[in-house]
């Protein structure tokens, strides 16, 4: 094939350069389609890094010299987008206090409480209420307009127009593009959230919830510039602008509902260390994910190994079958398999308990617990283990085994002094990945446990990872908390990063990791 | 590999065997048990650990009741019902799932792999200033998986998804793109692995004989590298069918939904008894898909694993 094209090739041929202009055809549909909706924004910052991109795409693809960043800049551009960008956001997220009830600005903190002392007043327009969230999973009114049936979208930022939503015969709002409206029964069971939510719609006017409809009224609440204070005239409550945590106070110190975003520096970091309700098991957490990565690799070898030295034998009848079944687990999707083992550790139904006549409330102690994880986990990566082993096994040089015999060394002496060093040096790259990737196992915990079993009161369960335990903090069904929530991420890469070189270099691998 | 070095036979083994032959030649049993027979016995008890779970599953999924008081390690009756429930039951769209699963996984299974194989090319075969700090710093972020960044990659989609709806969060499309960003890394540095096992006197000929940079790649490297390009993509394929972490967090419309977010909620604590066994068998429908995959590849497996660490 090559020599057939390298006959017409000069350095471009007619083939690549209608390659190379049909794909800079499509890049510049794609640039122009990406715009429109930057222009209609009047987002001039974002449209200007587009511009570069698109500029350096055609620079490099159309010159001829550097041949390097041609095969780089789609690689480079995706890895900035969807890793570089990202990382460097949850450290930034780290520094501050987002999260729920601190999710806008200041003057949106303002607008919000502001709204909530809305009081009906008579003759104000009245709507009917549907709930829902909209693309970025903001909760959102959605109303219709009593008197004239327009429809509308509400948020704690404001109002805005909703043309073209589809509603039901008494115009109540069913559905609506970029929103999932929710039934009833989501409606009911989230109705405090609704309650809460205030959409403000001028100085001091706003929109507020009432069972299944919502009114606009006026406020009793006024902001003051002078004093950065709100003032309720209809309770006489006064609360002061805290600027440092981003939350309005009353004079006994009770906090406004809305509170907005600002850098809080190291509290985050600062609170895993010395907040005693968060440090215990943060402590704990953190010792257990230290075992759960070292038990899981240090199991999966030993069973990995071991097949491997077992069916490392030539002439042996039935290696193949063995070995197809042997991998088997880890050709089966790892997801469902665990929520397998789940089931098979149920304490009244399941397998494990049938099978060994045992009675152990698996989910409910914490040893027993683990031990389940640590089990489940040993099933899932043994067949890694047992390849590689028996990848590196094949690959030993034979002399070094015919000298040891020859010297005589016993079987466990020449496994111990011979075949596990020369092993485990081909393998420690291997483990070491293997490590970092259990430290952050989060389908085996969260699909098994979900972290639990959880203690009254305790926020961390007994096989709760660091990632598991992070993740609920920043979705968990109570109060979201984005800021704390980044800082254990960064805690966990730091950790992983830290561990992972220290090996690394104590293997001495480096010059093999990257020449 | 080495596959025609004679492998080695725990040699004290033998050894001992050999010394003692002369004292009890009659017992040739307890020779074959010191030589093979202790091999069988390992071998048999993981086979027994490892198909436990399986066979479990295929019990379960043609268990007529579907509920796990009823599911034994060996089925005693035989059904289709589970099978049946999954594709016919209005609030199991389990066709959608399967196939939201495909639709994510495979485009971008390839993309990634064609662009990581692009930069590997690169790093392989060009030199050029930033090259080891490029290498040293992927490796140091594919440490930082995409997951951890779960709280930013949600909070941008969420922006995206003001401007381009077609992307943002409960999309398919945005889930692709950010699995696409994620397989990166390891894919990268695999690939470059194999490449710069292909002798670079290859490259000098096609050069000599005038073919361009973008012909050695496409018509040379490429399908010399067949072998890591199998395992990259199933190594993403796979990856991409397990995630859960960020499919949960992104996709929240029933029908959205990939298999693993989908069957997690036939499993959940709410869901009725009789759904296990609907479980189980959309569990089975999964692995065929998967176990299918790593059989046909499984030759190129071994090597693809241990990639560049073991050198035979």
């Amino acid at each position: 094939m090559l020599d057939q094209r390298s006959q017409s090739a000069g350095s471009g041929t007619a083939t690549g350069m209608i390659i190379k202009i049909a794909v800079l055809a499509v890049v510049t549909a794609l640039a122009v389609w990406a715009a429109l909706p930057l222009i209609r924004a009047e987002a001039w910052w974002a449209l200007a890094v587009e511009a570069a991109v698109v500029a350096i795409v055609f620079h490099l693809y159309l010159q001829r010299r550097k041949i390097p960043p041609k095969y780089l800049l789609p690689g480079t551009l995706l890895l900035i987008a969807f890793q570089i960008i990202p990382v460097i956001m949850t450290i930034g997220t780290s520094f501050s206090n987002y999260g729920d009830g601190h999710r806008v600005g200041k003057d949106q903190a303002i607008e919000a409480i502001v709204a909530a002392g809305v009081q009906q007043t008579p003759g104000g327009t009245t709507y009917l209420l549907a709930a829902g969230e909209s693309a970025s999973g903001e909760l959102t009114l959605l109303l219709t307009d009593t008197s004239d049936g327009s429809t509308w979208a509400g948020t704690e930022e404001g109002l805005t127009e909703l043309p073209g939503a589809e509603t039901d015969e008494t115009g109540r709002i069913t559905g609506a593009e970029d929103y999932s409206v929710w039934d009833l029964a989501e409606l009911n069971e989230r109705q405090d959230e609704l309650t809460a939510l205030a959409v403000p719609t001028g100085e001091n006017t706003g929109i507020r919830v009432q069972g299944l409809s919502a009114f606009e009224g006026a406020s009793t609440r006024s902001y003051d510039e002078s004093c950065d204070c709100i003032t309720d005239s209809a309770t006489g409550t006064v609360w002061h602008a805290d600027d440092e945590a981003g939350v309005f106070l009353t004079e006994d110190g009770q906090e406004a509902l809305v509170g907005w975003r600002v850098n809080i520096g190291l509290d985050n970091y600062a609170r895993v260390l010395t907040d005693p309700d968060i440090r215990g098991p943060f402590l704990g957490v953190f010792v257990w994910n230290l075992v759960f990565a070292a038990g899981s690799v240090l199991l999966t070898f030993a069973v990995g190994l071991g097949s491997a030295m077992a069916l490392n034998r030539p002439g042996m009848r039935g290696t193949k079958a063995y070995r197809a079944v042997l991998i088997l687990p880890y050709a089966m999707p790892a997801f469902a398999m665990i929520l397998v083992w789940a089931q098979m550790f149920n304490r009244d139904f399941g397998l494990v308990n049938d099978l060994l006549g045992l009675d152990v409330n698996w989910f409910g102690d914490a040893w027993a617990a683990r031990a389940m994880a640590l089990l489940t986990n040993t099933w899932l990566g043994f067949p890694y283990m047992f390849l590689i082993s028996l990848g590196a096994l094949q690959a030993l040089p034979a002399d070094s085994l015919e000298a040891a015999k020859i010297d005589g060394a016993g079987g466990v002496t020449a496994f111990r002094k011979i075949t596990l060093p020369l092993l485990l040096v081909a393998l420690t790259p291997l483990l070491i990945s293997s490590f970092a990737f259990n430290f952050n196992n989060f389908n085996a915990i969260e699909l098994l446990t979900g972290g639990g079993p959880f203690r009254a009161g305790d926020d961390a369960g007994g096989t709760d990872l660091l990632i598991t335990y992070a993740f609920r903090q920043a979705f968990g069904s109570a109060s979201s908390d984005y800021g704390f929530a980044s800082a254990i991420s960064v805690f966990i890469f730091i950790i992983v990063a830290t561990i992972s070189a220290v090996m690394f270099r104590s293997t001495r691998k480096q010059e093999d990791v990257y020449s | 590999m080495t596959r025609t070095s004679e492998p080695p036979t725990p040699a004290p083994r033998t050894d001992r065997t050999v010394r003692r032959s002369p004292r009890s030649r009659k017992s040739r049993w307890s020779r074959w048990a010191s030589d093979t027979g202790w091999r069988h016995l390992v071998a048999v008890l993981v086979l027994v650990f490892s198909l436990i779970p399986i066979v479990y599953v295929v019990s379960a999924a043609f268990n007529p009741n579907g509920t796990l008081s009823t599911t034994n390690l060996l089925p005693d009756s035989f059904s289709l019902n589970n099978f049946r429930r999954l594709f016919t039951e209005e609030n199991i769209p389990f066709a959608h799932w399967f196939a939201n699963s495909l639709v994510i996984a495979l485009p971008a299974a390839f993309i990634s792999i064609f662009i990581s194989s692009l930069a590997a090319y690169a790093f392989s075969r060009f030199r050029f200033t930033g090259r080891r700090p490029m290498l040293l710093f992927l490796l140091l972020i594919q440490m930082f998986p995409a997951f951890l960044a779960v709280v930013a990659l949600y909070l941008i989609f969420g922006g995206i998804g003001e401007y381009y709806p077609v992307a943002g969060l409960n999309t398919r499309l945005g889930l692709m793109l950010v699995y696409m960003g994620g397989a990166l890394g390891v894919s990268t540095w695999l690939m470059k692995g194999f490449f710069d096992t292909i002798p670079k006197e290859l490259d000098e000929a096609a050069t000599i004989d005038g073919a361009s940079h973008a012909q050695i790649f496409f018509g040379m490297i490429l399908p010399l590298a067949a072998p890591i390009i199998a395992i990259s993509g199933i190594l993403a394929f796979v990856g991409t069918i397990n995630d859960f972490i960020l499919a949960s967090l992104f996709l929240t419309d029933r029908e959205q939904m990939t298999l693993a977010v989908g069957l997690k909620t036939l499993v959940a604590e709410n869901a009725p008894a009789s759904y296990f066994g609907v479980f189980a068998a959309g569990a089975l429908l999964t692995s065929v898909l998967t176990v299918t995959v790593f059989m046909s590849l499984q030759r190129y497996i071994v090597s693809g694993l241990t990639g560049g660490a073991v050198k035979g």
